[in-house]
Parts: structure tokens; C-alpha cells; sequence
């Protein structure tokens, strides 16, 4: 029977809380196609998962709980979803775009010759065909891309792009319960270690993002004499004492410029822009940032702008909703005390 | 036993990208450059040649402007370059571009490993370097950031890989398609010398016909580029004192319901 798949992400058993969105997005599709919405849920808690995808919108939630899948790897999960794919003949194939999802999809839309459209932020059934819109040329341009309206369409969206359905704690959906397509003994790839990241934040998921650029070399504080760079020293203590401050009683992750990442000011995980993250949070505070088209390709479709900058030329303030020229090491404490108050942290 | 790395040309990243008024994207002037990402690709495949792998090939797929990146590659020391284009292939539809990347690699034969940058900064995405390794039936291993062991002989390999949620170490078996992160080395700029042998390099152009494939069907199609809505909103400037300045601000975040 035909249908929209989604597949719900899962991290150590729980699931990626974006996945939502997909099925969000997903409940549109399948309505536009009339053909019902499933879940894919595979690896470990998959039982559970299934159930909270229930309440999420799954009208069918097709589970896969075998020891090979829990932890990603590709080769079983693709190998599964393949044949699902060739077994069902679905409509589309959807999951939110992240790395795991972009890679897992594109494997087996190749495994099953299928196209597949990434990135999407719109997307609507017209017919057999699934159009969308997505950003090109690192968010610089959108385009306007369609499926054949033959066979399956693999599609990623934009994280934060689609909203999830209300969750209904009432809802529940039949499960069907399948078997892995790869035993341990097929899978080449074989995970030796995992070492987690301790607090970072993810900044393609974070509704606030607040980014602090070259400027922040600019701290007032004097480096310790035997700091091995002074203004190295003078940026990371910056992030530390007054942008994480800021952060922290906004919830928000932290970002930030090429510029100061090439500066080593900050690490790359960091980094907004064309060669680093795309994001589009209701909230983006350039602190420092003079806003170089590459940056300004990666937040410029964040809801609302806040630059703030000692120069009153920088062209991030033609971005901007709001614009404080100043030093911020002055403003950022002030705004993070305001903030605490008027909140009541 | 050569290491192939795919590239492509982009426009400059500082460049400004329109959609002209027949539809057309256009960047002006500005010159294009290898895409960002897959300069650690070149330079990894460089020093995987060096590490026992023999020659190190790139490839581009697509028009004469690739030649470009191609040109930028054997400058960086690259031993050869290769250019596939048909006027039948669409090759930034990500099926039709590994159908063919795949093929190409089969025709350079005998490889064990193929190395992608992370994504590619025009209008694809990764989806072209997941889908070559599944055309190619090998391994594929993504976000690479250190290859810890690569053994040519055993046909074995064992890399770092960055997930959103930390690094994980992966070992697998050869031959094996890679996706390498920014961290992964330090490219090596262009030698003088390098740039006067490229700028006389002749790079051969194969066919789908050399490849022995016929153009794969088109599964998806772009109707239109478009530019980004232009943000008709006036940046409203907050004045006064660092205080005042916060509070006002602080009053419009609750006002536009982002806090």
C-alpha cells in the first residue's frame, strides 16, 4: 500500500526531537497524496519511539528493534529502508536533513534509482509530483524543484523550516513489527569508540543563537603575561564570561564569524555561514559581527536580527531589525542583566 | 593503485549570486574557485598518494568551467585531471551525477579509495558522494576528520568521524568512498612552478560514451531559480546609553514574542 514514510531519527534510544517536524511536514504530503503517513523507527527503544511518533501524527509505525541498528550505521540502515522502499513502492521518503538523515536517504534513493530532493523548506503534492523550495548556492538563491511524480521521491527538509503536529497523547497507530536486511556478520563498519562532546549546543536546532565575531578581541581585560596570544586570550574569555552569560539566560547556542574562527578564537563547530552552519533561528544577535556576504548567507533568514557593532557602517545593520552601535563589552552585560530581571532569572 | 577525488567549480564565495531577468543565475564578474570543502579533499588525496595509495587523479563532472578547479588541483600537485562532460548528462541531479561518477571511477579501475569534500557550496548538497559510493557498492564513510589507519594491502581502513553528538572511530574494509570535514588537514597552496605546469596541462574530456553509460533517466528537475525576497524592513537603530539601549531592545524582543 502506498504511503508517505518518515523516518523518525533516534540518538541512544530517543528521538531527535526535529523528527517531529518531518512528520509534520510528512501529515501534509500524505494528505495531499491521500495515502496514509508512517513512521520508521529503527535500532534501539524503537517500540517506545513508536508510540510517541503515534501522538506526533503516524498513522503506521513500521519498527525495526535489531541489535545491528542500534547506533547508526549506514550500511543496515540502508539496506532496510531500501527494502522497505522496493517492497511498499511509498510516494516520498522523508526525514529532516541531518547528517544522518541526508546520508542515510541519498543511499537508498541510489539503491533504488529514485530521485531525491534535498534542503526543501516549502513543499506541497501537486498531482503525483512533490514540489519544493530550496536554498542553493549557500542560501544566496532558492529554487523551485519537482519529482517525476514516478516511483519513490527520497526528500530532506530544513530543520526549523516545518512545525510538528500537536502532539495528541490519545493517538495511537498500528505497528508492524519488521526484520533487520544485513546480520552483524555483513556490515563492514564496525564503531570502535564514541566519545561524547560535552555541552555543546546544536546550532542548527536552537531557536536563539547569539554569535560574536573578530571584535572580541576587543575585550578590555588584560591578557596574563603568559598567555600565548593576547588577543586569543582576550576572544575566548570573551565567549566565556560575556557572550555564554548572555546565552545561557536565553537558552541560546552559541556562534559565530569565519573570521574568528580562522582567528582561533573559537572552534568550528561554531562557525555560521558558508563554509560553516546554515541556521534560521527566531532569534540571531551578531555581537562583533561586520556581517561579510558569506555570514550573512548563512543567518539571513533568521526571524529577527540584532546587530550590535562599534561601527555604525558595518553592513550587518542593512540585515538587521535592531541595531545598537556599541562596544559590547558594555552592551552584552548590560542586556544579559536586563534580561535576568525583566525574565526573572 | 590511484586515489580519486571528485571537485567542482563554484562561484567565489564573497561573490554576489543573482537570478537575472531571463532566469538565469549569473554571479558577474567574479571568478569562480575550487568549492571550499573539497580543498581538504585535494590536499587528503595528495597525501593518501604519498601514503602508499600511487597516483593521486581528479576528476570534475560537468561543463568547461570546471576546468578551472581541475586546473587549481594540478597545481596543488595533483597528478592528474579529468573532466567528464555530455551534453545528455544533467549532472547536478545527485542519481545522474553518481551514476556517472561511479563510472568514471570503474574507468580509472583498480582504486580503493575515493575522496569527496563535505558538501559542495552551489546547488547540491552531499547527496552525490553517499549515492557514488552506493553505485560503487563500497564503503562509505562521512565527516571524516583524521583517517588513523589506511592499509592498501589488507584493504582496511579506520578514521575519525564527527557526528552532532561527538567523534566517533570507525574501522572498515576497502575500497571505500570518503567524505572529509575541515579539520582534516591544512591545504597546501598553489606552487609557482605547479601553476605554470597546470596552465599548460591539456585535460581530457570523457564522454558518457568513453564511460560506456547511457545518461540515467531524470528522476527530479529544477523549474526556477529565484532570488531571496528582499527584506523590506528598516533596521531600527536603539540610542542612549549601554542600559538604555538594553532595555529598549529587550522591550522589542518581548514585543515580537522571541524571548
Amino acid at each position: 500500500m502506498s504511503a508517505v514514510y518518515v523516518w523518525v531519527e533516534t540518538f541512544e534510544g530517543k528521538a531527535n526531537p526535529t523528527s517531529w517536524e518531518a512528520l509534520g511536514a510528512g501529515s501534509t504530503l500524505a494528505k495531499g497524496f491521500g495515502v496514509p503517513l508512517t513512521a520508521l523507527v529503527f535500532g534501539e527503544n524503537a517500540q517506545a519511539v513508536a508510540e510517541e511518533a503515534a501522538t506526533y501524527g503516524a498513522e503506521n509505525v513500521i519498527v525495526c528493534g535489531d541489535a545491528t541498528l542500534n547506533g547508526f550505521r549506514l550500511e543496515p540502515y540502508a539496506a532496510l529502508l531500501a527494502k522497505l522502499v522496493q517492497d511498499n513502492a511509498p510516494k516520498a521518503v522523508l526525514a529532516v536533513g541531518t547528517s544522518r538523515a541526508r546520508e542515510l536517504l541519498s543511499a537508498s534513493a541510489a539503491d533504488t534509482d529514485s530521485g531525491m530532493l534535498t534542503e526543501a523548506i516549502e513543499l506541497s503534492a501537486d498531482g503525483d509530483v512533490v514540489k519544493v523550495v530550496r536554498p542553493v548556492y549557500a542560501g544566496k538563491l532558492t529554487a523551485d524543484a519537482q519529482s517525476s511524480g514516478e516511483g519513490t521521491i527520497f526528500l530532506t527538509i530544513r530543520g526549523r523550516a516545518f512545525k510538528a503536529n500537536e502532539p495528541n497523547a490519545g493517538a495511537s497507530a498500528s505497528v508492524t513489527t519488521v526484520d533487520a536486511v544485513l546480520a552483524e556478520g555483513d556490515i563492514a563498519t564496525k564503531v570502535e569508540s564514541f566519545e561524547a562532546e560535552v555541552g555543546t549546543v546544536n546550532l542548527t536546532d536552537a531557536a536563539i543563537i547569539v554569535s560574536g565575531g573578530r571584535g572580541m578581541a576587543n575585550n578590555p581585560k588584560d591578557a596574563p603575561s603568559d598567555a600565548a596570544d593576547a588577543a586569543v586570550w582576550k576572544a575566548q574569555d570573551g565567549y566565556e564570561h560575556v557572550l555564554q552569560p548572555l546565552a545561557d539566560v536565553l537558552g541560546a547556542a552559541v556562534g559565530a564569524s569565519r573570521a574568528s574562527v580562522d582567528a582561533g578564537y573559537i572552534p568550528y563547530a561554531h562557525q555560521v555561514g558558508q563554509t560553516g552552519k546554515t541556521v534560521a533561528p527566531d532569534l540571531y544577535i551578531a555581537c562583533a559581527i561586520s556581517g561579510a556576504i558569506q555570514h550573512q548567507a548563512g543567518m539571513r533568514t533568521s526571524k529577527v536580527i540584532v546587530a550590535i557593532n562599534k561601527d555604525a557602517d558595518a553592513p550587518i545593520f542593512k540585515l538587521a531589525n535592531y541595531g545598537i552601535v556599541g562596544d559590547l563589552y558594555k552592551v552584552v552585560p548590560a542586556l544579559t542583566a536586563e534580561l535576568k530581571k525583566k525574565l526573572g532569572k | 593503485m590511484p586515489v580519486i577525488v571528485f571537485t567542482r567549480s563554484t562561484p567565489d564565495t564573497a561573490a554576489k549570486v543573482d537570478v537575472d531577468g531571463s532566469g538565469n543565475v549569473t554571479w558577474g564578474d567574479a571568478a569562480t574557485v575550487v568549492n571550499p570543502w573539497d580543498e581538504y579533499a585535494l590536499e587528503e588525496a595528495i597525501l593518501q598518494a604519498k601514503n602508499g595509495a600511487g597516483k593521486a587523479v581528479v576528476v570534475a563532472i560537468g561543463a568547461e568551467m570546471n576546468n578551472d578547479a581541475l586546473k587549481h588541483s594540478l597545481a596543488m600537485g595533483l597528478d592528474e585531471a579529468i573532466r567528464v562532460e555530455d551534453a545528455s548528462l544533467n549532472a547536478t541531479e545527485g542519481l545522474a551525477y553518481a551514476t556517472t561518477a561511479a563510472a568514471a571511477v570503474n574507468k580509472v579501475g583498480e582504486v580503493d579509495l575515493v575522496i569527496f569534500g563535505k558538501e559542495s557550496v552551489d546547488v547540491g548538497t552531499d547527496q552525490h558522494a553517499y549515492m557514488t559510493a552506493r553505485k560503487l557498492g563500497w564503503t562509505m564513510l562521512s565527516y571524516v576528520s583524521k583517517i588513523l589507519e589506511v592499509d592498501y594491502e589488507a584493504k582496511t581502513i579506520k578514521v575519525e568521524k564527527m557526528l552532532e553528538q561527538g567523534k566517533q572511530i570507525l574501522t572498515s574494509t576497502l575500497p571505500a568512498v570518503i567524505t572529509v570535514m575541515k579539520d582534516i588537514n591544512e591545504p597546501r597552496y598553489p606552487s609557482f612552478i605547479g601553476i605554470r605546469k597546470a596552465s599548460k596541462a591539456q585535460i581530457p574530456v570523457w564522454s558518457l560514451g568513453d564511460l560506456g553509460i547511457d545518461a540515467p533517466p531524470k528522476k527530479t528537475e529544477t523549474t526556477a531559480f529565484n532570488n531571496l525576497p528582499v527584506k523590506d524592513i528598516e533596521v531600527q537603530m536603539l540610542e542612549g546609553e549601554p542600559e538604555e539601549q538594553a532595555a529598549k531592545l529587550v522591550e522589542k524582543l518581548l514585543e515580537e514574542k522571541v524571548l
